[in-house]
């Protein structure tokens, strides 16, 4: 008998894991050294959340499964992140990735996704199933500081220098239109609404709504319009971006496949 | 049966003796970690809580107990327990005397209620960190992630000393 709860906590898990490697891409290349570390110690967190809830995922399967077989030995169709968070660090165009990183796609990702995470977990913190309301109450003190550090940066980068204002704008002229996915049909809805949280919820989205919109005046930003393409990582369905994240993560794991720190 | 031999005053002080091994001035039971010591039939269960997710110094602690326990020859293992979550608000008085005269600011406030929702304000005021070498609560926080998941990097703006503060969870 598969638990109901299982497949939020997986979708929840690959959101934590796949924004946590990403993020991780910038240690040793931040800006700044202060940045290259705030950036590590996001990943660390999110990556400490990761394996807190695969580890409830495991114990819900049963049959052998680890965090380390579901973090290594799943292939892209079975991670339930938002597509949102496997993109790279660039915009749309950018001919070559790893020398086109840029700051403000990684910052307008975060200010985009914590939002989502504060609302997400404060519903959970008082949900039915009491091991994922632990991992709520605790990860919800994390985010809280990961959403403090994108809205300041969000606030610098588009209040900033003309060029900080318009690589900040592109920024969120390319993301937005991926967070209609946050409330789109979701694949774990049913697994939530049995948990007690309703995605759907208009309040959940009102609120994600007024903090975005409240942070993007302040920063000068212009919220585009929604519409347009809704992407679907959370049905199994990623963008071309997600197996070279996964290949790169899983490389070590997959050539050495027992062996033990 | 054999739950008289374990000397539970023994293990006690045993375990008040391990340290935060990246913080090593203070004991686990200062830091609010090491939670509970259950004695069973005949051997004992530890509890012990992580601080942030992420902790990496949590399955050095693990290690640690077991060590103990080893040593004092009683059968045991280590249980995490997540709820209620781990908080500063925890944290001994001695221990926050402790961090202080190592060069650590502790947390200033109490943990944050993360029942509120939360709205944009333009200007968290900020808190008033004391540095914990000159006294002076005139500093800067330089970056709110610092060498540790659960601390964040200031100066002082008075002796220009940089330092690390414990931040509020």
């Amino acid at each position: 008998m598969r638990a109901p709860q299982l497949p939020l906590v997986l979708h929840l898990a690959d959101n934590a894991l796949v924004l946590g490697q990403r993020n991780a891409e910038w240690c040793g290349h931040a800006p700044v050294l202060e940045e290259d570390i705030a950036l590590a110690n996001h990943s660390l967190d999110l990556i400490g959340q990761a394996r807190l809830l695969y580890q409830h995922a495991a114990q819900l399967m049963g049959e052998g499964h680890t965090e380390d077989s579901l973090a290594y030995f799943r292939d892209a169709p079975a991670f339930r992140n938002f597509t949102l968070l496997e993109l790279p660090h660039h915009g749309p165009l950018a001919a070559r990735g790893g020398s086109d990183r840029d700051f403000a796609t990684t910052l307008v990702r975060n200010f985009l996704y914590t939002a989502w995470a504060l609302g997400m977990w404060t519903r959970l913190s008082q949900g039915k199933d009491p091991q994922l309301a632990a991992i709520a109450a605790k990860a919800i003190k994390e985010t809280r500081y990961h959403w403090q550090h994108a809205q300041d940066w969000v606030i610098r980068l588009g209040d900033g220098t003309s060029e900080s204002q318009r690589r900040a704008q592109a920024a969120v002229d390319h993301l937005m239109p991926y967070t209609q996915e946050f409330w789109a049909p979701l694949a774990h809805e049913e697994a939530a609404l049995l948990m007690g949280v309703s995605l759907q919820d208009v309040q959940f989205q009102n609120e994600w709504n007024l903090l975005i919109n409240a942070v993007l005046a302040q920063a000068s930003l212009t919220r585009p319009a929604d519409g347009g393409f809704i992407s679907s990582g959370n049905h199994g369905i990623h963008s071309e971006h997600m197996t070279y994240l996964l290949s790169e993560m899983q490389s070590l794991a997959r050539a050495h496949p027992h062996a033990v720190w | 049966m054999q739950s008289m031999d374990i000397d539970m005053t023994a293990l006690h002080s045993a375990l008040d003796q391990l340290c935060d091994p990246e913080i090593p001035v203070v004991s686990l039971r200062e830091m609010g970690i090491l939670r509970e010591v259950k004695l069973l039939s005949n051997s004992v269960e530890v509890v012990i809580t992580p601080t942030y997710s992420g902790c990496p110094a949590m399955e050095q602690i693990h290690d640690d107990i077991l060590l103990t326990l080893k040593q004092l020859g009683v059968t045991g293992y280590v249980s995490t327990q997540l709820a209620p979550a781990w908080t500063t608000d925890w944290m001994t008085s001695s221990a926050r005397e402790k961090l202080k005269a190592y060069g650590i600011a502790p947390p200033q406030c109490q943990s944050p209620d993360t029942s509120q929702v939360i709205h944009f304000i333009r200007r968290v005021p900020a808190e008033l960190i004391e540095c914990p070498r000159c006294g002076s609560s005139n500093t800067t926080i330089t970056s709110a992630f610092g060498s540790t998941a659960c601390k964040a990097l200031c100066k002082c703006l008075s002796c220009q000393e940089p330092f690390d503060y414990f931040k509020p969870y």
